[in-house]
C-alpha cells in the first residue's frame, strides 16, 4: 500500500487509516464531525499528499492545455492565477478534473486526483503528442490543505518573512513559489486557507507545527462532508468518463468563446448542449434519515439516482447531490421523492451548493 | 481494542444487555459497534409501550457512514427510551455504555438471557470479524 510522507504523522495522531485507492489514508482521527466543525470554526489540515502534481513546461504548453482542457487557459493572465476544470475525452464524459495553475504561457501545473493518477498521465501523454511540451509529475513534494476562517492566520506563523509577504495580498485561486513552498489559495472545502506544496523532507515537521498552531488534523470523513456541503463534485462519484460535465454541475466550467478554439471532446459538448442532458442537482432532507450515494429519486420528469449523499454537520440534517432528468422537477423549490430504506420520501430541489464560508446557502 | 464489560450480555449482532432489576433490562450498541459505525447522526428509537420480539428490527443508529438495525436482544416490552439521545446522538459514541444507552424492556422471559453472549464470547466473536 502506498503512504503519503505524513503516514507516521497520522499514526501518531492516533488515526483511523483505511484503503483510499491503494494508499494507507487516514479516515478521522477520532470524530469526523468534530474535524468537520474545526474547518468550518478554526482550522483543520488534511494530508492531500496522495494528489498528483504534474508540471506543463515547453513552447506550446498553453496551446496544448486550451487543446487538453474545457475551460481556456487563455483566460489566465496573472502569474499565478489557477483554473478549475475538467478533461473531457471523445464521447464528451469527463476523464478527470484538475486545478491548473498558471505561471507563464510556457509554464503551468497541474494537481489531479490520486485515484485517477496512471490513466491521467497516460491521458495527458497521448493528448500532448504533437505539441512541444514536457509533461514532468512532481513527486518531491508533500501536499497539506489548511482550510477554515483561522486556516490562513494560523498556517501563516509558520512562513518566512518572504512567504509572508508573497502571499499578503493573495486573492482566492492563486498560487506562488515562495522559498521552499508552493503556497496556494485553493481548497476543498468551501473556507478560506491554503493548500501549500512542502518538500518531503520538511513535511513531517511542518505538519507538527501546525498541530502545535492549533491547527486539527481532519481525514478523508470530514473532507468529504465538506467538499459535499460546499457543493463541489467528487471524481468517481459526481462524475467519471460516462457521464457529461453538462450532467454534473459542470457546464460553467467549460469555456464556449472563442467558438474557433478546438478542444478535445468540444463536438461532442455542443451536440449534448444542444439535445439537453441530466441535471446534478441538490436535495435537502430535513427529518430524521441520511439520503446516501445510490438512491433512487423521482422528480416530476423521471428518475434519478443520487450521486453522494451525507448528514451535513453543519446544517444538522442530510444533503446530497442527485442526477435526475432536466425540467420543472430539477429547478430550485421542486420537490422530489427518495426512497430511504424501503420507503419514499419527499425531498426539497436546490442549487448544489449548501454551505460557503461557515455559513449555510440554502 | 474494544471495551467489553464483563458484567454484560451481548447479543452477536453488537447490542449489550444490562440487568436493573425486576426484569427489567437496558439495552444499546456496543463500543466496538459504535466504533465500527463513526460519528452518530440520528438514532431512531421505538416507542414506550412497543411490543419486541428477540431477533426483530426495533431502532435505527444512523452514523455519518451508514444506516444500521439494532435488534432486540430479548423478547419484551420497551419501558422507557433514552430521550437525550433525540439532541446528543453522540453520547453513543462517547459512553456506549453509560450514557448512551438507547431503551430499557421488560423482558417476557427471563430465560431467553441464556440465549445471549458473555463478554468472552462476544470478545471472541469480534475478533473472528
Amino acid at each position: 500500500m502506498n503512504k503519503t510522507p505524513l503516514h507516521a504523522a497520522h499514526l501518531e495522531s492516533n488515526a483511523k487509516m483505511v484503503d483510499f485507492f491503494g494508499w494507507d489514508m487516514p479516515i478521522n482521527y477520532g470524530s469526523q464531525i468534530e474535524e468537520h466543525h474545526a474547518v468550518r470554526q478554526d482550522a483543520g489540515m488534511f494530508d492531500v499528499s496522495h494528489m498528483t502534481i504534474v508540471d506543463v513546461i515547453g513552447a506550446d504548453a498553453k496551446a496544448y492545455l486550451r487543446f487538453l482542457l474545457a475551460n481556456d487557459v487563455a483566460k489566465l493572465e496573472q502569474k499565478g492565477k489557477a483554473l478549475y476544470s475538467g478533461m473531457i475525452n471523445e464521447d464528451g464524459g469527463v476523464v478527470d478534473d484538475l486545478i491548473v495553475y498558471h505561471f507563464d504561457q510556457t509554464n503551468y501545473r497541474l494537481v489531479v486526483n490520486s485515484a485517477t493518477k496512471e490513466k491521467d498521465l497516460n491521458w495527458l501523454n497521448k493528448v500532448a503528442n504533437g505539441f512541444d511540451v514536457s509533461i514532468q509529475e512532481r513527486t518531491e513534494f508533500a501536499m497539506i490543505a489548511v482550510q477554515g476562517p483561522n486556516a490562513k492566520a494560523k498556517a501563516g506563523s509558520l512562513f518566512s518573512a518572504a512567504q509572508q509577504e508573497a502571499v499578503a495580498d493573495m486573492k482566492p485561486f492563486f498560487g506562488v513559489q515562495a522559498e521552499d513552498l508552493f503556497i496556494a489559495t485553493t481548497g476543498y472545502t468551501g473556507e478560506a486557507g491554503y493548500e501549500i506544496m512542502v518538500p518531503i523532507a520538511r513535511a513531517h515537521d511542518f505538519w507538527n507545527e501546525l498541530l502545535q498552531a492549533g491547527v486539527k488534523p481532519c481525514g478523508l470523513g470530514a473532507r468529504d462532508t465538506l467538499r459535499l456541503e460546499a457543493g463541489m463534485n467528487l471524481y468517481g462519484q459526481d462524475m467519471d468518463e460516462s457521464v457529461s460535465p453538462l450532467a454534473a454541475n459542470m457546464g460553467w466550467t467549460i469555456t464556449w468563446e472563442p467558438s474557433d478554439r478546438d478542444f478535445m471532446g468540444r463536438s461532442v459538448l455542443e451536440q449534448q448542449k444542444a439535445q439537453g442532458t441530466e441535471k446534478l442537482v441538490g436535495l435537502v432532507f430535513r427529518d430524521k434519515g441520511v439520503l446516501r450515494a445510490g438512491l433512487s429519486v423521482k422528480t416530476a420528469d423521471g428518475e434519478g439516482k443520487i450521486t453522494s449523499g451525507t448528514f451535513s454537520p453543519t446544517l444538522g440534517f442530510s444533503i446530497a447531490m442527485a442526477r435526475v432528468p432536466a425540467g420543472e422537477g430539477a429547478k430550485p423549490g421542486a420537490t422530489a421523492q427518495v426512497e430511504m430504506r424501503k420507503k419514499w420520501v419527499e425531498v426539497e430541489v436546490v442549487k448544489p451548493s449548501f454551505v460557503r464560508n461557515g455559513k449555510s446557502v440554502l | 481494542m474494544s471495551n467489553v464489560p464483563n458484567e454484560l450480555r451481548y447479543a452477536s449482532t453488537h447490542e449489550w444487555v444490562r440487568a436493573e432489576g425486576d426484569g427489567i433490562y437496558t439495552v444499546g450498541i456496543t463500543d466496538h459497534a459504535q466504533d465500527l459505525l463513526g460519528d452518530m447522526v440520528f438514532v431512531d428509537l421505538p416507542d414506550v409501550g412497543d411490543a419486541v420480539t428477540q431477533a426483530d428490527d426495533c431502532a435505527v443508529a444512523e452514523s455519518v457512514k451508514a444506516a444500521s438495525d439494532i435488534y432486540a436482544p430479548i423478547t419484551g416490552e420497551i419501558v422507557e427510551i433514552n430521550e437525550q439521545l433525540e439532541d446528543s446522538s453522540e453520547l453513543v459514541n462517547s459512553d456506549p455504555y453509560g450514557e448512551g444507552w438507547l431503551f430499557k424492556i421488560k423482558a417476557e422471559d427471563e430465560a431467553e438471557l441464556e440465549s445471549l453472549l458473555d463478554a468472552e464470547a462476544y470478545t471472541n466473536s469480534i475478533d473472528e470479524d
